[in-house]
Formats: structure tokens, C-alpha cells, sequence
């Protein structure tokens, strides 16, 4: 792996480069957040918004309780979010445990949803807590079922004690086992990195080695993806494409529950890194309950009053 | 399709403007007798004609204000005034939305500003000072529990109703009554805040509002029946008001201009730096007599800050000043836009690199667009001279007493900026700094508890927290 | 008597730790209460004033930043100081005013407790005068008292000792320096402070001491565009507008007062407000 040039893999190199990150103010990242959530946007811009908001939905369902049926209620969903109007765009992938991609895949396809991806959490998914001969294998069988997307978890352990080599050594041996067959997201659980600081670095340490996407959360530790845990994520990957004219996605997941959160997450890409990343292939939103009232607002702007959960579907 | 903003306009319909105003003397709105328009500066728009006071008004005035205070005010319990604070307070609370439009239409600032700046710190500076009313004994070393009397109060157009309130407050709340004069530019806030006076049932007399321009003030400074002169503005002025009370025993209080730096380490938090040097300078149009108007980059982090601001200064949004999107708003006056015009044209002849974000500016009303000036230089007039705009010079330093040192190299000495991750550094820096008000990773804070005011050419004293109160207390021991 | 001929002492000025004479050269006479010849004091030029101010202010950033218990340390020294040198004082008070050894005494007393009563101050202010201010958000917000740099001050006519020490005491002790001017008629005292000063480790330029003319100097002194601050005390009243009209023209601190409290150390002190965010 070339590592774009910024590091050479060794423990020294790669402390090097993180040592050189300019730190992150809480109090003004967090009021930067706050103004930007302020912007309104117009109507028309509005309408658009959603849609694209919808098309970067990782539709998600990770419950000890998941079952094929489950599964296959969501896939049907996320080709067509909303039956009776064929307008809706398709969401960006179905995101579920690495027992369940097989059947993902085998009910998207048969539903005519072969352009939805299958993002597999993996690596010991959510504690990250087990060997890397585990992890591997994990991947391995999401990889073999047919993911198209490895939503892996970093070793927060390891993070905070310092090791950062050993996090960056996972990643790539991840990124290498992906190959070309699935991108590869990175899941920090800022929640539990707890600082920005912390987060921008696991953003940079992410990206070089070889991340596709950075995302914040599990979904299973609040608080997850908070406007100004975005932001310094945004932040991460233009500063990121300033230095090696790669663009890396962003995921937000956990907490973004409504539409005007979803939009608000759109103002920080737009704001921060750049209209380049409205886009599916470099933002998604890990979510669930979202895709329904971002369905109930569309409706909404459609029919000129307001929506109820009866007429949208439940998974 | 893309992603835009709407235009997302405060209605004005909570506001309704008179066509005429008078004066507020007494406790009654008086007809004034000759005008002068008011305008919308984004529109240019004639919002309301205003009375020019003369003579007469002040003098009366200034009767009612000592009728007021002799007979009522300074006869009530603090405890009693203070509650007159507190009511005052809460009706600004309450009419919040209608101050800050009218305060948008008058000066051309944007209502994001005007909403959740101005008016809830106005509000907030009348409830902190109505704590104090009752509690003067405690004011703190070198201050009587005695107000000075009647305080003549003149202000600037920058934050027409936020600084009546840092003059009025702290004034009413030491016991003093008050003849205040807003700026000829934006009086209406101060207008409304005459009713409400009104609404608070507040003795008359104890606030007086005349409205007028400088000729107004220069009756106020110079009427023999001022105890006590608070004047914010221009240093220029501010000097002509201190000969004129030389000779007098009028107190007197200046919060004058700023030349600030904002001095960026190597180690600061780049993107909250951005994001403070935007806030610093742009903030209110640059109208901030704090404004961080001298950017002082550390040598080895100067092209990457330059880089991303001019980047994040594309972002900035400029225009219709009840948009809620707005960032910047119109300048206040022509006079004011030539003035930025004419002293940025210096930047050009003394060969300093100036660039605009890239906007499209309204037709018609006063606008200029977010610029940086880069190789500036300590002898560049746009790097000692008040630019009241908003327009950043941008300076370098190599090593941190360098750029110490060229911070402090102004006459000037009200506020500075220091960003760096570094806790001993900014201590360090935080003492080196002569300046009033030290913002350190952060920029254009105010708070009512926090006092304000400069060193040397800035100003004589606070104002807010403790020290700003005593400005409306005798000193103790003083002649 | 004896036949032996007294050494006299030639009284000069005091600028950044020297005795120079005064560069022009000039001098007056002062007499004792009978008329009779004392001395030939300096009278200070406007170059002198220069001179004062520029040591001051080179003086200035040090004794800023000795710590408080320093300064109060040396501010105690000079008491010392001046308690074992009493009698020298005494002699010269009663000598130049004629007034009673008793009331001399009590002067250099009053002095000596004056200074002392200064001293602790030094290291009470910041925690007195200054605040925590608890603003409406995540910031750390506290306001400390601050030198205000190069302070001038007319010392009165009489008490020439004791005025002389309310002159000086309450500018430095907290980190300004200061250039005086001597009461004009009694300047004996001040010059034998200057003795006391030089021997008490305060360091050069910190204080200046000068002798002349009020009417002369105080103009200078006001309108000096590298002073700021100027107690005017010593002033007779009729002179003060003048003063602060010229003082304005870089907006001088300039006051006056009439005893001797906390307030008069406060009036030439700045108050910064430092801001720093609270966060992770």
C-alpha cells in the first residue's frame, strides 16, 4: 500500500504525521455547528434535498432479533422507500450483521434492486473486541456473501491507550482483504473517542490507511453523529483532498432520526467540505426511522399538508 | 439542481415605524422641531424622518433628568430600582423580535445578528445590572455606594440598542438618571426602547432620550447640568469630549476605536482560528470597535491560513439583512462605505495585495464586499488606522515576541486575539498584550458580567461586571 | 562650635538610578523659613522630564513583572530604609519649613507606616480588584487588574515627605513606574528620598525623581505622549484644566485625590478580561 505518501507503515511515520494535526477547539467547533444549523433552505432546493438525503440512506437494521424476514422487509423498502410513488429514489445500501448479507443480496436482486449495495458490519461489529484472525474472518464472510460495503469497526481500545500502529494496521489489512471487491468504511464510535481532537485524528489515521469512507458511529453508544463531530469529519476529508486530491465519504450514523436533521447534515457537507460530496458515493446516512419522515416531508411538500406515519410503510 | 438557500426573510410586520419621531423627555414623547430622514442602508429606503435636538430639548431634558433624580430617583431604595431593571428586562424579552427587526431595517445588520446578539444581550445587561441595584455596598475596593447624578450618554450606530443598554443599565442601577443620544443613524431603537420605559412604568424623567447628531451631543458634553459624560465612539471625538469636561467636574467614561490583532500560532486549532478570524472581522460588518482588524500570522502556518480563509470567506453570504442566511449585512451609511473605500484604496497604493470574495452585491444601499489585504506591513495605514469595515489586514511574525510586539505597536489598545493550543503560551501572551479585552481561541465575545474597555487611545474605563458599575459610582478618595 | 567648614550636599535629580545635575544647567534658591540660604535644587528641564520618561519606561516591563511579593518586598525595604535614616529627614523637614521637631517626626512616622501600609498592598489587588466573571456560556472569563505603564505625578507642596510618598507608593506598587515632581519649595526630603530609593534594590527608572517648577513641568508632563497617567494632586486646582486639556491628546489617564486608599492604587491600574473557551 502506498499510504498516499504520507506514511511508510512504520509506528515512527505514522506518529509523525499525527503529531502534525492541528488540534480542534470544542467550544468553537460546536458553535460553528450551531450557526450552520441555522441556514434555511429554499422550497425547491428542498425537494431536492430529500431525494438526495433518501439516496444516501444506509438503511439500517442491526438487532440481535434480525430475522430473514426482516431483512427481506427492508430490502423491499429500500429499492422502493415508497410503493405508491415511483419518483422516490432507491437508497444508497442496506446496511445489516454479516450472517444476513447472503440473503440481503439474494432478495435485492430479486426484487429488481441490484443497484442497492449491502454494507456489512464487521470486524467484531459493535466492541471491535476480539483477535484479528476474528476480524478477518468476520470480513471474509460478509466479502464471501456478496457485501459491496464493509462498515468495520476500529479497536477503541487500542485508540486510546495509543496504539495508534495497531489501528492503522487493522484498517489495512481490511482494506487489503476488500481489494476492489467492497469500499471500505471506517467506524470510530466517537462516542467513545470522545474528544474532536480525537476524532480528527482517527479521521486522518483512517484515510491514509486506505479508508473509502469515515463514519461516526455504531448506532449502539450515544452520543453518535453529532453536527459538530461532522463537521470536524468534513474538515478531515477536505483537508484531506487538499493533500492528495483524494475524496474520502463521510458517514454519519445514529441520531439522525428526521428530516430537517438530515438536511441540516447536508448544509455542514455543502458549508464545509464542498457541493462535491452531495453525493451517494461520498455521504450516507446510517438510519432507519429517517427514511420515513424524510417519505412524510416529501409528501408533505407534494400535497401541501401534513403527512401521517399511516400512509407510509413500516419495515 | 444544487443545493441553495433560501431567501428566508424576518417578516416586518412586527414592527410599525412612525413616520415622524420626537423626543423622550420626562416621560413623554415631545414633538421635535426640525427632522432629518432615517434610512434603511440596504435599501436606502427613508424609514422615518427623526428630530435634530437642539438647545431647548436638551435642556429640558436634562431639567427632567434632574427633576428625576433629585426628587424620586435617588430618593427610591435600590432594592425598589432594581425592579424597575427587572420589568425593563423583561419587556425587552418580550418585544425581543420587534427590536431586532427594527434594529436590521435601521443599521443594516443582519437579523441573525441583531436576533441572537444584540437584543438578548441588551436584555441580559438590564437584568444583570438590576441585581446590582441593591447591592452598591459591595461594588469593591475605590467605589462609594454614591451615583454621580445626571449622566450625559452618547452612542455609536454600530449596536444602536445593545449600547443604550451598556450606558443606560449600569447607570439606572448605581441610581444616576440619564439623558441619552443615539447615533443620527439609528435612533429608532432607542425610540422603542423610550415605550418601553413607558410599559415599565418607569418614573419620569429618569431616562431621557433626545435624538440628534453630533451638534446634539456637543449640547450634552457642554451643558453645565451633567454630572457625569459615557460617550462610545471615535477616538477623534473622544478627545474633543475630554477637553470640553476638562474644565468641569463631569465624570467621564470613553470607550473608543480599536486597531486589534488576532494573532494565529503554529499550534492553534486551524479551523476554529478560521472561524474566529471571520467572526473577528466580519462580525457586524467590521463596525466592531474590537474588530480583529490586523490578522498577525505565525510565518510557518501563514499560506495555509490564507488559503482557507480566502476559501471559507467565498462561504460568507452577503445581502438582504432580514435573510436569515445572511452573514454580512449592508455598511451603515455612505459615509461610512467611502470611508472603507478610501482607506482600502491605501492598501492598494501602498502595495498591499487585496482580494474580495468573490459576491454579488445589491444594487441599490451600501455594500462591501468581505476583503483581505495580504503584505501588509506595521507602516501600512491599513495596518494602524481604524477601517470600522470589513476589511482584514494580514500580517506575519516568526517569533511569538515578534509578533507581540507587532500587536502592540498601535495607539490603540481595546482588544486581541491569541490562538494557540499551547496553555502557557496563551497565559503568557494573554499578560504581553496591552489591551483591555483578551479573547483567547475565541473572538467578539461580549457578556454583561465581563468588563469591556481599552488601554491607552482605547478609552477610560469599563464597562460590565463590577468595574463598569463603578464608572457610574463616585470614586473613592477622588477629588 | 568647631572650626571645621561642613561638607554641603549638592542636591540633584534622580533618573534611572543616577544623580545627574540637570542638563540645563539651571537651578533656584530655596530658603529656610527665616530666609536664610539652603540649597541650589535643579530645576528640571523639559529634557530632563525626556530623560525620566525614557528610563521609566525602559524600567517599566521589568518591574511589571517582578512577582507581587516582590514588589512588595521592596516597597517594605524602602520603610526600612527610611527608618534608619530618620533623623536625616527629621533635620531637613525642620530645617526647610521650620516647623517643630515633633511635627517632623511625626512626618517621617507617617511616612514610614505609609510606606509599609503600600507595601502590602502589592500582592492584595488582583484578588480585591479583580473578578471571575461568570458569562452566559463555555468560557473561562476573569478580569485582573494590570500595570498602566509610565505615570507622572506632582507631589504637593507640604507634607513634603509624606506627599511625596502618596505620590510615588500607590503608582508603583502595582507595576507602574513613575516620574514625580518634588514639592517645589521643600524639595530637600525628596532628594534624600532618592538616597533611600537607591539603596532599597528598587531598580533603575522605576522611580525619577525631579525638582522645578510645577507650573513649568506639569504642562510637559501632560501633553509627553509616552506618559499614561498623571496624578495631578500636587496641582493647585486652578491648573488642572489646562493639564487635562493637554493630556488628551493621548487620552491620559489624569486624577486627582485627596487621601490615601485603595482607590488611588486602582485609579492607574488597567483591568484586562481574558477569554479562553472551556471544552474537551
Amino acid at each position: 500500500m502506498s499510504f498516499y505518501g504520507l506514511v511508510d507503515g512504520s509506528d515512527a511515520s505514522l506518529k509523525k504525521y499525527l503529531g502534525a494535526l492541528s488540534g480542534v477547539d470544542q467550544v468553537g467547533a460546536d458553535a460553528r455547528a450551531a450557526m450552520l444549523a441555522t441556514r434555511s433552505i429554499k422550497a425547491a432546493s428542498k425537494r431536492w434535498a430529500i431525494d438526495t438525503a433518501i439516496s444516501m440512506v444506509d438503511l439500517t437494521t442491526l438487532e440481535g432479533a434480525d430475522t430473514p424476514g426482516k431483512v427481506q422487509a427492508l430490502c423491499t423498502k429500500a429499492v422502493r422507500p415508497d410503493p405508491t410513488d415511483a419518483t422516490v429514489p432507491s437508497v444508497g445500501a442496506v446496511c445489516v450483521y454479516n450472517d444476513m448479507v447472503g440473503i440481503a443480496r439474494k432478495h435485492l436482486d430479486l426484487i429488481g434492486g441490484a443497484h442497492v449495495g449491502v454494507a456489512a458490519v464487521s470486524t467484531a461489529f459493535p466492541s471491535g473486541r476480539a483477535s484479528m484472525a476474528v476480524k478477518i474472518q468476520d470480513t471474509q464472510d460478509a466479502l464471501d456473501a456478496g457485501a459491496s460495503e464493509i462498515d468495520m469497526v476500529i479497536d477503541r481500545g487500542a485508540f486510546l491507550s495509543g496504539d495508534y500502529i495497531g489501528v492503522f494496521n487493522e484498517i489495512v489489512q481490511i482494506r487489503e482483504l476488500c481489494a476492489d471487491r467492497a469500499h471500505l468504511k471506517v467506524i470510530f464510535e466517537t462516542g467513545e473517542l470522545v474528544t474532536y481532537d480525537n476524532v480528527r485524528k482517527a479521521s486522518f489515521l483512517a484515510m491514509a490507511a486506505g479508508a473509502h469512507f469515515i463514519k461516526t458511529s455504531t448506532g449502539k453508544v450515544a452520543p453518535a453523529a453529532t453536527a459538530p463531530v461532522v463537521l470536524v469529519m468534513l474538515e478531515a476529508v477536505r483537508d484531506f483532498y487538499q493533500m492528495t486530491q483524494t475524496r474520502i465519504g463521510v458517514k454519519p450514523a445514529g441520531g439522525i432520526r428526521n428530516t430537517k436533521d438530515a438536511i441540516k447534515q447536508l448544509v455542514l457537507v455543502n458549508e464545509t467540505a464542498g457541493p462535491e460530496w452531495l453525493t451517494p458515493s461520498l455521504f450516507r446516512i446510517g438510519a432507519s426511522a429517517l427514511l420515513n419522515d424524510l417519505l412524510m416531508q416529501r409528501m408533505k411538500m407534494d400535497d401541501g399538508y401534513y403527512a401521517s406515519p399511516a400512509y407510509v410503510t413500516i419495515d | 439542481m444544487s443545493f441553495e438557500y433560501a431567501p428566508a426573510p424576518e417578516s416586518r410586520s412586527v414592527v410599525s415605524i412612525k413616520p415622524k419621531y420626537g423626543h423622550f423627555i420626562g416621560g413623554k414623547f415631545v414633538a421635535g422641531r426640525k427632522h432629518f430622514p432615517t434610512i434603511n442602508p440596504a435599501t436606502e429606503e427613508i424609514l422615518s424622518q427623526i428630530s435634530l435636538a437642539g438647545v431647548a430639548e436638551v435642556d429640558a431634558a436634562v431639567k427632567a433628568a434632574r427633576k428625576a433624580y433629585t426628587t424620586t430617583w435617588s430618593k427610591m431604595s435600590g432594592k425598589e430600582r432594581g425592579k424597575y431593571l427587572f420589568r425593563i428586562a423583561r419587556i425587552m424579552q418580550e418585544r425581543a423580535r420587534e427590536f431586532a427587526v427594527l434594529e436590521t431595517l435601521d443599521n443594516g445588520k443582519p437579523i441573525r445578528e441583531s436576533r441572537d446578539v444584540d437584543v438578548p444581550l441588551a436584555a441580559a445587561h438590564f437584568f444583570y445590572h438590576a441585581g446590582w441595584a441593591d447591592k452598591l455596598e459591595f461594588a469593591g475596593l475605590g467605589t462609594s455606594t454614591k451615583p454621580h447624578g445626571v449622566a450625559g450618554q452618547i452612542i455609536p450606530w454600530n449596536f444602536p440598542l445593545l449600547m443604550l443598554a451598556w450606558k443606560v443599565a449600569p447607570a439606572l442601577a448605581a441610581g444616576n438618571t440619564v439623558v441619552l443620544k443615539p447615533a443620527e443613524n439609528t435612533s429608532l431603537t432607542a425610540l422603542l426602547f423610550a415605550e418601553v420605559c413607558q410599559q415599565a412604568e418607569l418614573p419620569a424623567g429618569v431616562v431621557n432620550i433626545v435624538t440628534g447628531d453630533g451638534s446634539t451631543g456637543a449640547l450634552i458634553v457642554n451643558h453645565p447640568g451633567i454630572d457625569k459624560i459615557a460617550f462610545t465612539g471615535s477616538t477623534e471625538v473622544g478627545k474633543i469630549i475630554a477637553r470640553a469636561v476638562a474644565p468641569t467636574h463631569k465624570s467621564v467614561t470613553l470607550e473608543l476605536g480599536g486597531k486589534a490583532a488576532n494573532i494565529i500560532f503554529e499550534d492553534a486549532a486551524i479551523d476554529e482560528a478560521i472561524e474566529g478570524i471571520i467572526n473577528g472581522v466580519f462580525f457586524n460588518q467590521g463596525h466592531v470597535c474590537c474588530a480583529g482588524s490586523r490578522l498577525i500570522l505565525q510565518e510557518s502556518v501563514a499560506d495555509e491560513v490564507v488559503d482557507k480563509l480566502k476559501k471559507r470567506m467565498a462561504k460568507i453570504r452577503i445581502g438582504d439583512p432580514l435573510d436569515k442566511n445572511t452573514d454580512l449585512g449592508a455598511i451603515n451609511s455612505k459615509e461610512q462605505l467611502l470611508k472603507i473605500r478610501d482607506l482600502s484604496a491605501t492598501g492598494d497604493t501602498e502595495g498591499a495585495e487585496r482580494w474580495s470574495a468573490p459576491c454579488d452585491l445589491p444594487a441599490k444601499g451600501f455594500w462591501f464586499p468581505p476583503t483581505i489585504f495580504t503584505g501588509v506591513t506595521q507602516s501600512h495605514r491599513i495596518a494602524r488606522e481604524e477601517i470600522f469595515g470589513p476589511v482584514l489586514s494580514v500580517l506575519t511574525f516568526r517569533t511569538p515576541q515578534e509578533g507581540i510586539d507587532k500587536a502592540n505597536n498601535t495607539p490603540f489598545g481595546l482588544s486581541a486575539g491569541i490562538w494557540s493550543e499551547k496553555g502557557s503560551r496563551i497565559l503568557w501572551a494573554s499578560q504581553q498584550l496591552r489591551a483591555g479585552v483578551i479573547w483567547a481561541n475565541t473572538f467578539n465575545k461580549f457578556d454583561p458580567t465581563s468588563p469591556f474597555g481599552g488601554y491607552k487611545e482605547s478609552g477610560w474605563g469599563r464597562e460590565g461586571g463590577r468595574h463598569g458599575l463603578s464608572a457610574y459610582l463616585k470614586g473613592v478618595g477622588h477629588e | 562650635m568647631s572650626n571645621r567648614i561642613d561638607v554641603k550636599k549638592t542636591y540633584k535629580l534622580f533618573i534611572n538610578g543616577a544623580f545627574p545635575r540637570t542638563e540645563s544647567g539651571r537651578t533656584y534658591e530655596i530658603k529656610n523659613a527665616k530666609g536664610a540660604f539652603i540649597a541650589n535644587p535643579c530645576l528640571a528641564s523639559r529634557k530632563d522630564l525626556k530623560d525620566a520618561v525614557v528610563a521609566a519606561r525602559a524600567a517599566q516591563s521589568g518591574w511589571n513583572k517582578a512577582s507581587a511579593y516582590n514588589k512588595g518586598q521592596i516597597l517594605y525595604r524602602i520603610a526600612e530604609m527610611l527608618e534608619g535614616r530618620r533623623a536625616q529627614f527629621v533635620d531637613e523637614i525642620v530645617m526647610v519649613t521650620g516647623v517643630t521637631k515633633l511635627k517632623a517626626e511625626k512626618e517621617v512616622t507617617d511616612s514610614v507606616d505609609r510606606l509599609v501600609w503600600y507595601a502590602g498592598w502589592s500582592d492584595k489587588l488582583s484578588s480585591l480588584s479583580g473578578a471571575l466573571n461568570p458569562v452566559a456560556g463555555p468560557y473561562y472569563n476573569f478580569t485582573v487588574p494590570e500595570s498602566m505603564g509610565v505615570i507622572a505625578a506632582i507631589a504637593p507642596e507640604s507634607p513634603s515627605l509624606l506627599g511625596l510618598i502618596d505620590a510615588i507608593a500607590p503608582i508603583i506598587v502595582g507595576g507602574n513606574t513613575v516620574i514625580v515632581l518634588a514639592s517645589t519649595k521643600a524639595p530637600l526630603s525628596a532628594m534624600s528620598f532618592a538616597e533611600v530609593i537607591a539603596t532599597s534594590d528598587v531598580p533603575a527608572g522605576v522611580i525619577n525623581i525631579l525638582t522645578g517648577k510645577k507650573d513649568e513641568i506639569a504642562p510637559w508632563m501632560a501633553s509627553h505622549m509616552d506618559i499614561d497617567g498623571f496624578d495631578i494632586s500636587g496641582l493647585a486646582a486652578k491648573s488642572h484644566g489646562a493639564v487635562r486639556v493637554a493630556g488628551a491628546e493621548n487620552l491620559k489617564r489624569i486624577y486627582s485625590f485627596k487621601s490615601a486608599d485603595p482607590g488611588r492604587i486602582l485609579a492607574f491600574l488597567e483591568n484586562k478580561t481574558v477569554w479562553h473557551p472551556i471544552g474537551l
